[in-house]
């Protein structure tokens, strides 16, 4: 390069190209990098996390009642465990959220709220040699009063008080710091003192095991088993595999793939593109200076070598500025996916950052070695007349046509203006039409997650939920007699139907059954009374509305075979009862594992079927207070050993870390494309500079030379926004039924179909929008330049 | 005694680090005064007619035109006042290569926001006065370099402008062309029009102007009155 470069780059008027050159391949580098490092991200964050953790390959518990903390140490011996932790105390509690704490907005639960049970450990603890916790914010427990909360599983910060009504003496818990367990052993931690004062009598025992032969779930279920031997009959309760943990982990993750993979292609032809044009287009606005370069006796290799180095220093001053900037994005979008993953933090790998941009200035060296090569093989001649004699000719019919409207005349020559080269206009329209399917399909990425969000919401209906309370009320002593769950629901029905703002309300009960092709048990959710108000969200078939109807999830369709319309079994040990499948539902709970039936369907079980869980799912008339509606209930709910609660809707973890992923790389699109706009502009403003002058000689005030630039964009800009927003369309079909695809999921045909003219509309301006936005700079660089200075030029 | 139609005073105008290009000029020209301003490549003529026309701003010293402070307008104003008082020509016609004849001496009227009718019909008597009638339809590469000086012309006379300017109309024409502008330039003193031009063209000066200034590096070096009183004075240095 030496002196040949020096005299390419020399003269002030590269510096705004330089800048948006290195600006442009900044954005795209960054945008790749993000992407890239996503999308590595998202390959492997259980098994890291795991492995970071030590995380429990098997979590056992087990019945206090049935065996001793001496017994169940000795299970990890027996078994053959090669690590293991506990044996801890453990407790299932609903925490209410205290009065007088929790002032935050947002998302948060008001005071006063009752959650659903938490699962609870005693551990002194966060490290050991398995399950070591991360603490993502606060502290560990130090002293009795405090707990700290599982990241992500509860809708609790570092300060917020929880009371434990069903605990002896309602204890009040602070939360002191969060925490996160890739094994996801429990919801929440306390001291083991504290722990054993709130399970009382209650609980049992968590013990954590680590084995050396962990590979398929047989070898998992032998150490079950094991376990479960070593302990009396019964004493082990329950016992989670790893495997079931990482694939429902894993499972989050996968859904992220499609739309990050969507965002990479898309900023990579972004990338391609904007490097494309920079390159060309500084080549191109500089052939007169190759002329004079070659009429003074430089070789063709000499200025091909010139001009290749002068895209490459922008682009790598820009590159170096895009990692950095990609990494630095990357760091909230990575701490929210990883809480959606449930896994420690993560960060974009190294080789993405090497990668990424050895490959972006591989791309600029060789999109700007074909131009720089034409500059090198362009005749002295040639070259030097170009420049000289302004490509004229083009547009001339559209210039005259447009000049017959009736328009202000620096609109229509704004609006005739890409007609005069139309090469430069094409860059524009793929730019921005790039940029307008990158919102497009962002824009529609959100809107179906939030409707996929509120779906899953309606898997609990009403305003307010009633329940029959588990234990006996607080302060109490267990009833001699066991209670009668049916008379104290049909109380707890009729206090509802009396209480005053009541408008309507139905009861789910659960009760586990098998169900044929099903291997295990499956949830059979009962509704008694009209529910066709709070059905789930339906994929396909309907909401049943007769006995002996089931409705199901794509994952029970998936893992039975089964479609709507075939029927099934479902059975305890001594009664069964046919049932046909009418509706596919949206549900992502229990692995699918779920079934959904009116009350009478069950009807041939007999009384002797214990129902549990009754749920009271209650819909208040219009401008009723549900907190004071709620007071009032519960007043009555309470000597009747039952509770309502306002019904908080939930805001999935996974849906907040893709709507900000999504509205991350939208914006990066968006601003790479408005660059793509204004770096050609700049070089289309500059190239007729000479007629801008003779405009405002000729009295073009700067208001109108503004118009008439930005005019100049509104028909590509609008044609670009045609174009990228069916594509965007396109795109957001084929991805979104891919997401609910590896989300284990089918999606809802008006969750798909979420562009309605009141969006497209407003989606195919934008596309004018940005083209406008990107014309800006260029424009009031063309009001403010000297008409004397402009006419002098030539 | 009538206001003067342009009032230089004390003028300085200073690019960059260079010599002033124009230093301390003081002038005043009158209605109906045909100026021819001579001088050496570089002493500054174009400069003086920039300040005159708005394009530019005098680093010191007032430019008044019309009773408008042009030195002061900004730059919405004085694309206005361009727009209504002045009219200019340029050596390289500056004509806009992708308008046709016609769509070039419309744009005038067009940025000054005239109604459409008004400004076509203005446009064309004035295409068919200058003789370029015939070639509306074509774009300026078409015209030899007389007829698109004239088209040049036309568009400068498209608003009335109480000033005409040019900056060496015949200095890239012919012999024969060249003719043909000084011609129309004369007529239109005679009809009444300020004339101020920068020309290298003795002839030109002679034949069409009252008046003929020298500038010598930024400097008014002679003003000379022709007709009534052949008047010859030296406006010596700056005060
Ligand atoms: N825009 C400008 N920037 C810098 N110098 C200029 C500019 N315009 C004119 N000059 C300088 O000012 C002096 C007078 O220029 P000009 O008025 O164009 O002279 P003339 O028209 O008499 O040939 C010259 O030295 C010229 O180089
Ligand atoms: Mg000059």
């Amino acid at each position: 390069m030496s002196g040949v470069g020096r005299i390419v780059r020399a003269g002030g008027r590269r510096r705004v190209q330089s800048v948006v050159m290195a600006l442009t391949t900044c954005l795209a580098v960054s945008a790749s990098v993000l992407a890239a490092g996503l999308l590595v991200a998202s390959q492997a964050p259980f098994d890291k996390g795991f492995a970071k953790q030590q995380g429990a390959h098997l979590a056992a518990a087990f019945d206090a009642g049935l065996t001793t903390s001496y017994a169940v140490a000795a299970t990890a011996g027996a078994a053959g465990a090669t690590a293991s932790a506990g044996p801890f105390r453990a407790v299932s509690l609903r925490p209410t959220t205290a009065e007088g704490a929790n002032t935050g907005g947002g998302n948060r639960p008001p005071a006063g709220i009752t959650l659903p049970p938490a699962a609870l450990v005693g551990r002194a603890d966060a490290g050991g040699s398995v399950d070591r916790l991360d603490l993502t914010d606060g502290r560990w427990v130090a002293a009795t009063g405090e707990i700290v909360w599982a990241a992500g599983k509860g809708p609790f910060e570092v300060g917020d008080r929880l009371t434990f009504k069903d605990a002896p003496g309602s204890p009040t818990l602070t939360v002191v710091g969060l925490a996160r367990s890739v094994s996801g052993t429990a919801e929440a931690w306390t001291t083991p003192e504290q722990l054993a004062a709130l399970a009382g009598q209650a609980g049992g025992y968590q013990m954590l095991y680590r084995f050396a032969d962990v590979s398929t779930e047989a070898q998992l279920t032998a150490h079950r088993t094991a376990v479960a031997g070593a302990v009396p009959a019964d004493a082990m309760t329950g016992a989670i595999s790893y495997l079931t943990v990482k694939h429902t982990a894993e499972r989050t993750a996968a859904t992220f793939v499609p739309f990050v993979v969507a965002f990479g292609v898309l900023g990579l032809c972004m990338s391609v593109l904007i490097i494309g044009v920079v390159v060309s287009g500084s080549v191109g606005a500089a052939t007169r200076r190759i002329g004079i370069l070659k009429a003074v006796g430089f070789t063709p290799a000499q200025v091909t070598r010139a001009y290749v180095g002068q895209a490459l220093i922008p682009a790598v001053v820009g590159t170096v500025l895009g990692v950095v900037l990609g990494n630095v994005a990357a760091v909230p979008v990575l701490q929210d996916e990883s809480e959606a993953f449930d896994t420690a933090r993560m960060t974009i790998a190294p080789w993405v950052s090497v990668v990424v941009p050895i490959v972006a200035l591989v791309a600029v060296a060789v999109t700007a070695f074909f131009p720089a090569l034409r500059a090198g093989r362009l005749r002295t001649v040639a070259a030097l007349a170009v420049g000289r004699t302004p490509v004229a000719g083009r547009g001339r019919t559209a210039r005259r046509v447009l000049g017959r409207l009736p328009l202000p005349r620096p609109v229509s020559l704004g609006l005739a203006n890409p007609f005069t080269s139309p090469s430069r206009s094409a860059t524009i329209v793929a730019a921005v039409a790039l940029g307008a399917l990158g919102v497009t399909f962002g824009v529609g990425l959100a809107t179906s997650l939030a409707n996929i969000q509120e779906g899953l919401n309606r898997r609990s209906a009403g305003d307010v939920v009633a329940h029959t309370r588990m234990g006996p009320p607080p302060g109490q002593q267990p009833p001699s007699a066991p209670p009668d769950p049916a008379a104290a629901l049909a109380k707890l029905t009729a206090a509802v139907q009396a209480q005053p703002g009541t408008k309507r309300s139905f009861t789910t009960s659960e009760v586990e059954l098998s169900v044929s092709g099903l291997a295990g048990a499956a949830s059979v959710m009962t509704f008694d009374g009209d529910a066709s108000w709070g059905s789930y969200e339906i994929i396909s078939g309907k909401w049943f509305d007769a006995p002996d109807q089931i409705v199901v999830p794509t994952a029970f369709l998936r893992s039975t075979g089964l479609h709507v319309g075939d029927t099934a079994t479902l059975s305890d040990g001594g009664h069964s009862v046919k049932v046909r499948i009418v509706g596919e539902s949206l549900d992502l709970s229990e692995d699918g594992r779920v079934v959904v039936t009116d009350k009478a369907t069950l009807a041939a079980f007999g009384p002797g079927l214990q129902l549990e869980g009754a749920e009271v799912h209650i819909e208040l008339n219009d401008g009723v207070s549900a907190k004071s509606y709620v007071d009032e209930l519960n007043k009555v709910l309470e000597p009747l050993g039952g509770g309502a609660d306002v019904n908080v809707g939930e805001i999935s973890s996974t849906v907040v870390a893709m709507d900000t992923l999504a509205a991350t790389l939208t914006v990066m699109l968006v601003v790479v494309a408005g660059m793509g706009v204004l770096n050609t502009l700049v070089l289309d403003t500059r190239e007729r500079v000479h007629d801008l002058g003779v405009f405002k000689a000729l009295g073009m005030s700067p208001r109108q030379t503004v118009a008439m630039v930005l005019t100049s964009v509104a028909g590509t800009g609008l044609l670009a926004g045609a174009i990228g927003v069916p594509v965007g369309i396109l795109l957001h079909h084929a991805v979104l039924p891919a997401m609910g695809r590896a989300a284990g999921t089918g999606i809802p045909p008006g969750y798909i179909e979420v562009y309605g003219p009141l969006m497209v509309v407003p989606l195919v301006l934008g596309g004018l929008a940005i083209a406008g936005v990107g014309a800006l700079l260029p424009a009031g660089w063309a009001a403010r330049i000297r008409t004397a200075t402009a006419l002098r030029t030539e | 005694m009538t206001a003067p139609l342009i009032q230089i005073s004390d003028v300085s105008k200073r690019y960059d680090d260079g010599p002033p290009a124009l230093d301390s000029l003081t002038l005043r020209i009158d209605t109906g005064e045909a100026v021819a301003v001579l001088g050496a490549s570089g002493s500054g003529k174009s400069t003086l007619l920039n300040l005159i026309a708005g394009l530019d701003r005098p680093t010191a010293g007032s430019v008044t035109v019309d009773g408008v402070r042009v030195d002061g307008l900004g730059e919405a104003a004085s694309a206005k006042y361009r727009r209504a008082r002045i009219g200019m020509v340029f050596q390289f016609f500056n004509l806009v290569d992708d308008l046709t004849v016609h769509d070039n001496v419309l744009l005038p009227a067009q940025l000054a926001g005239v109604p459409r009718s008004e400004a076509t019909a203005r446009a064309d008597e004035l295409l068919e006065r200058l003789g370029v009638r015939r070639h509306a339809k074509a774009f300026p590469g078409r015209l030899s370099g007389g007829e698109r000086q004239r088209v040049a012309v036309a568009r400068a006379l498209m608003n009335r402008p109480s000033l005409l300017l040019a900056d060496e109309p015949t200095g890239a024409l012919d012999t024969a062309s060249g003719r043909e502008v000084r011609d129309l330039l004369t007529a239109l003193h005679r009809e009444g029009q300020t004339l101020v031009l920068v020309t290298h063209d003795v002839t030109l000066a002679q034949e069409c102007a009252t008046r003929t200034l020298e500038l010598v590096d930024g400097r008014l070096s002679r003003d000379v009155r022709h007709g009534l009183a052949e008047k010859a004075s030296t406006v010596g240095g700056a005060r």
